[in-house]
């Protein structure tokens, strides 16, 4: 059996229990990578669990920048957790690594000639070295990390600053910390022939990138984006998007000398309350959003729709996760698509946005805010788990300091001082289909209309008049007309030459797709590739599907529900849109990507033969 | 809507102290039964804001869906209203609280609205102390709907389909007194007398005041055997006190009998008057009044009047801490947005 070997391209995948300190202990790693310039994808796989259940971190090393899911196998295990042993010990690869706490031997049926077995005496040492259990416990996935250091070649010194600044403010926990470290260290240089084959190496590939979860990001836009009001109830995996505001803003919107807050966040009793204060707050005249996930959204399905015919702005974030129902909470998916485009009863739409990364995702949500008062009515930011919930490699965060927020047709209360006609809210008088806003209380005599969502004319009174009804439900659809010249283009790449075929997907399918591209093209298929980036499609979308003869619409869900959307708006010929899906609740696979292309381009063979 | 028509004053209308008419409180004309309670609630609201010469454009009206829910449309013209969906007017008044703590709000419910679909978001902005005036409509039947028993029927009370309800009843008054609401009490939409000073009380408080007032649906519920019709109301009446509301510009009158009256400041520094028909009747003492309405309850009396009122409560802005300089639907581009640099600062702190 031949070790593996390869530099700073690899899969290292930690198997620990829930709730015992593990997560922060494998980030280490993760980030000790990045800072020595290697673009790194660390990935919770965690369970609905507080304590007890089997958990994994997985981080994808990769100089070349492919930060997806490679497949399901892994060159590197820590087998941390007796538990999931067994299966832990398959997925490594043929050369590959089993890290494992030898203080007991291993069982005879996790033996496996081809690969290599590296056992460390962690309970032993932590029984030796510390008193308290629960630093037993701890100390043991420091130590583990110490030991990767010397066998993978981990710089120590930067590791050790790491644990610096992770405990600023904290420094009697440093010293402790590093001894841990050194300890796991010393012993690896002591027993293995270290560094391994499977190693890093110090690069530039993350210079100037910053490293951020896709929650915070967007947390960060609507912070930057002037929201003011939030109303929430917590639901994995979006909680972190207003624990991330609540952070920031506590810090950057506070009255330096009162202590009085320029916000408010407000823990709502359910979905349909936090919707309901959005809707309010908004009406008002703040920026206010929600942030969900699918269930959520399930409730949230009323008010969007009072959204959408009262044309109210909202902020929604929608961090999606395994449906249906309450699915695999903590898995990731791309499934609240259909629900979120058509949410609520009647011809009810909605603007999306789907960012890729993280700076996609602040400036998304800036952007969303602007969006919604524009369009008067919801946008819809849709990331998920994989995005939200993990570290991504990111460019930097920007912001223009000459920016200024675009807050659609409002009146002031000197406009409507010098208004001489008849105030009508939802009178379309230059074509784009949206109306004039007033706020509460702008003006003591002129602008005051009644919000309903009942049907209302032109002049928001309540109307049961057919015809008057049709002409609203028209200039909404000329609205719609206007949000696609708005919303964010598709990203797309050409090839050269043109190919005949094309792949089209979104969101966090981005890293996966570009690494199966890419094996794709090794094996001589090449593909035209559009990432789309909003809901409604605008015309560069509707182009790219007429220049295509066949079109894999690549998805992390089982209906295929960008194709549904597709079809339906853009009246593509259905046999053209070819579904490349994974669902697995793990983020999606270039493996599985490229084999379902694969399979489809061998079945199209076999016809023409 | 009609600035632009010359405003025709009724030659004997009085102004208020803003120079406004009772007409200026006024709103579309009501599309409701004749006779229907509901109507008489608008006109006390309509008295009771020219009154206390509210400027109409700083009332916010927020409402749910059903007949009750329709009325906001018959008062106050030039305020913004906000007709929301069924149950969740709770929600709405929050959020636009939340973004302008300056604007007076008005919320108006059903019993349907509060204590069927609705009760969930009910609990919460009670306890959470909203600074408001919440009133429910409360004619123990869905009216818009037909007719059907709402959560608030009593046992046994028949609306016109004759068939008496089986369930037991959700008495919102005593669940906004356990809750934690600032300021309960029960009205009559008959009672003109006692309901006006009644909304002038409760639009002055600081805090969730809480307004339950009996209001007999002609069409549905207004049968010998309702609980709720206008025959019932009169005969089952129990007056806490005689209510008489005192804003802080009028001078107080003096000619009332020591221990007959409780006078109360409010928030604003008006005062509500109280007066005392109870021995000891204490309208600051919330367990009092669960237990005052609990025994008129088991006497099959209704309780009108003011049944508690804290005037220090802390709203909900209070608990949260929001400032008190701006509403924040006011803050400008610069208190909002952080700036470049200190996103810089994140970054490097991301790396
Ligand atoms: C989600 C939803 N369910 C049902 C309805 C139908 N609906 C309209 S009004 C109403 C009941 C209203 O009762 P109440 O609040 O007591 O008002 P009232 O008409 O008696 O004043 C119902 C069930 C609705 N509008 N929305
Ligand atoms: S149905 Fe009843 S509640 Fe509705 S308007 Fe008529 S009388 Fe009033
Ligand atoms: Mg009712």
């Amino acid at each position: 059996m031949k070790p593996l070997k390869t530099t700073n391209e690899f899969v290292i995948r930690f198997a620990n229990v829930n709730g015992t300190g593990s997560w922060s202990a494998n980030l280490l790693f993760a980030r000790t990578a990045f800072r020595m310039g290697i673009p790194v994808s660390p990935k919770n796989i965690f369970p609905s669990n507080i304590q007890g259940l089997p958990t994994w971190y997985e981080i994808r090393v990769s100089e070349k920048g492919y930060l997806g899911q490679r497949s399901n196998d892994v060159d590197i295990m820590v087998a941390m957790n007796p538990q999931s042993m067994a299966a832990d010990t398959k997925t490594v690869v043929s050369g590959g690594y089993l890290i494992y706490d030898n203080t007991k031997r291993l069982g005879s049926h996790l033996k496996r000639d081809d690969i290599n077995y590296i056992g460390l005496p962690l309970t032993e040492m932590c029984l030796r070295e510390y008193e308290d259990p629960k630093l037993r416990l701890l100390f043991k996935n420091i130590i583990y990390i110490g030991a990767l250091a010397a066998l993978t070649d981990l710089d120590f010194e930067v590791l050790k600053n790491l644990i610096s600044d992770q405990f600023k403010g904290k420094e009697r926990l440093i010293k402790p910390n590093i001894g841990a470290l050194e300890l796991g260290y010393n012993y690896a240089k002591e027993h293995f022939d270290c560094p391994l084959g499977i190693r890093v190496k110090a690069t530039n590939k993350t210079d100037n990138k910053i490293l951020i979860d896709g929650n915070s990001a967007l947390a960060l836009g609507a912070l930057y984006g002037g929201a003011s009001v939030v109303g929430w109830y917590p639901i994995t995996p979006s909680t972190s998007v207003v624990d991330s505001f609540k952070k920031y803003a506590a810090r950057l919107r506070t009255c330096e000398t009162t202590g009085e807050k320029n916000y408010a966040v407000l823990q709502a009793e359910d979905e349909l309350a936090a919707m309901g204060m959005v809707l309010g707050a908004s009406w008002m005249g703040a920026r206010a959003f929600t942030a969900t996930s699918g269930p959520g959204v399930s409730l949230m399905s009323e008010f969007l729709g009072l959204s959408y015919f009262a044309e109210i702005p909202a902020v929604l974030f929608d961090i999606q996760r395994s449906g249906p129902s309450t699915g695999m909470p903590t898995r990731t998916q791309q499934s609240d698509i259909i629900s979120c485009a058509y949410a609520s009863h009647g011809d009810t739409k909605h603007v999306l946005l789907i960012p890729s990364r993280p700076k996609e995702c602040f400036d998304m949500s800036a952007d969303a805010f602007d969006l919604s008062d524009q369009l008067q009515t919801a946008i819809i930011v849709m990331s998920d788990l994989d995005l939200g919930m993990n570290d991504n490699v990111s460019e930097p965060l920007e912001w223009d300091d000459k920016r200024e927020y675009k807050r659609g047709k409002v009146l002031s209360e000197d406009d409507l001082e010098k208004m001489t006609e008849r105030f009508g809210r939802y009178l379309d008088k230059d074509g784009d289909g949206i109306g004039t806003r007033t706020l509460p209380g702008t003006h003591p005599s002129k602008g005051s209309f009644f919000t309903r969502g009942s049907s209302h004319n032109a002049y928001a009174a309540y109307t049961e008049n057919s015809d008057d009804y049709v002409e609203c439900m028209k200039r909404l659809e000329r609205k719609w007309e206007t949000a696609k010249t708005l919303v964010p283009k598709p990203e797309i790449k050409r090839k050269e030459d043109g190919a005949t075929s094309g792949v089209i997907y979104y969101g966090t399918s981005d890293y996966a797709t570009q690494e199966a591209l890419d094996l794709l093209e090794q094996e001589g298929h090449s593909f035209d590739a559009m990432r789309l980036r909003a809901f409604p499609f605008n015309k560069d979308v509707e182009e790219f599907l007429a220049a295509h003869e066949t079109l894999y619409v690549i998805e992390q869900n089982r209906d295929a529900q960008m194709r549904t959307l597709l079809m339906k708006e853009c009246e593509t010929d259905p046999a053209k849109l070819v579904p490349v899906l994974g669902y697995s609740g793990r983020p999606i696979t270039a493996q599985e990507i490229r084999e379902q292309i694969e399979d489809h381009l061998n079945i199209k063979k076999k016809k023409a033969a | 809507m009609s600035y632009i028509n010359p405003q025709f004053r009724h030659p004997c209308s009085n102004t208020n102290e803003i120079g406004c008419t009772r007409k200026d409180y006024e709103g579309v004309i009501s599309t409701l039964c004749a006779g229907c309670g509901h109507d008489s609630i608008t006109a006390a609201v309509v008295q009771a804001c020219f009154e206390l010469s509210i400027k109409p454009h700083t009332v916010a009206k927020i409402s749910g869906i059903g007949c009750s829910s329709k009325t906001p449309a018959y008062f106050l013209s030039q305020s913004h209203g906000f007709n929301s969906v069924h149950g969740r007017m709770p929600s709405i008044a929050t959020g636009a609280n939340l973004a302008n703590r300056d604007m007076i709000y008005l919320g108006i419910s059903g019993d349907g609205d509060t204590a069927s679909i609705g009760i969930g978001q009910f609990v919460h902005i009670a306890r959470r102390n909203l600074n408001m005036l919440y009133m429910v409509e409360n004619n123990g039947c869905y009216g818009l709907t037909k007719g059907q028993d709402s959560a608030t029927a009593d046992v046994g009370s028949a609306a016109k389909g004759g068939i008496p309800n089986e369930f037991a009843p959700v008495d919102l008054v005593s669940m906004a007194l356990d809750l934690g609401a600032s300021f309960v009490a029960r009205g009559f939409s008959g009672d003109k007398e006692q309901l006006v000073p009644l909304i002038k009380a409760g639009l002055s408080h600081k805090g969730f005041a809480f307004l339950d007032i009996i209001s007999p649906c002609v069409t549905f519920n207004n049968t010998p055997g309702s609980t709720k019709s206008y025959a019932h109301m009169r005969e089952h009446m129990e007056m806490t006190g005689k209510v008489d509301f005192v804003p802080e510009e009028a001078e107080i009158k003096v000619d009332y009998k020591p221990g007959e009256m409780t006078d109360i400041t409010l928030h604003d520094g008006a005062h509500i008057r109280l007066n005392k028909l109870g021995d000891d009747y204490d309208p600051q003492n919330r367990r009092g009044a669960l237990a005052a309405e609990e025994k008129a309850k088991e006497k099959g009396e209704i309780l009108t009047g003011l049944l508690f009122v804290d005037p220090e409560s802390h709203d909900l802005h209070d608990v949260l801490g929001t400032t008190t300089k701006h509403p924040l639907r006011n803050l400008d581009e610069k208190t909002l947005c952080p700036g470049a640099k200190a996103l810089e600062a994140i970054n490097e702190t991301s790396r």
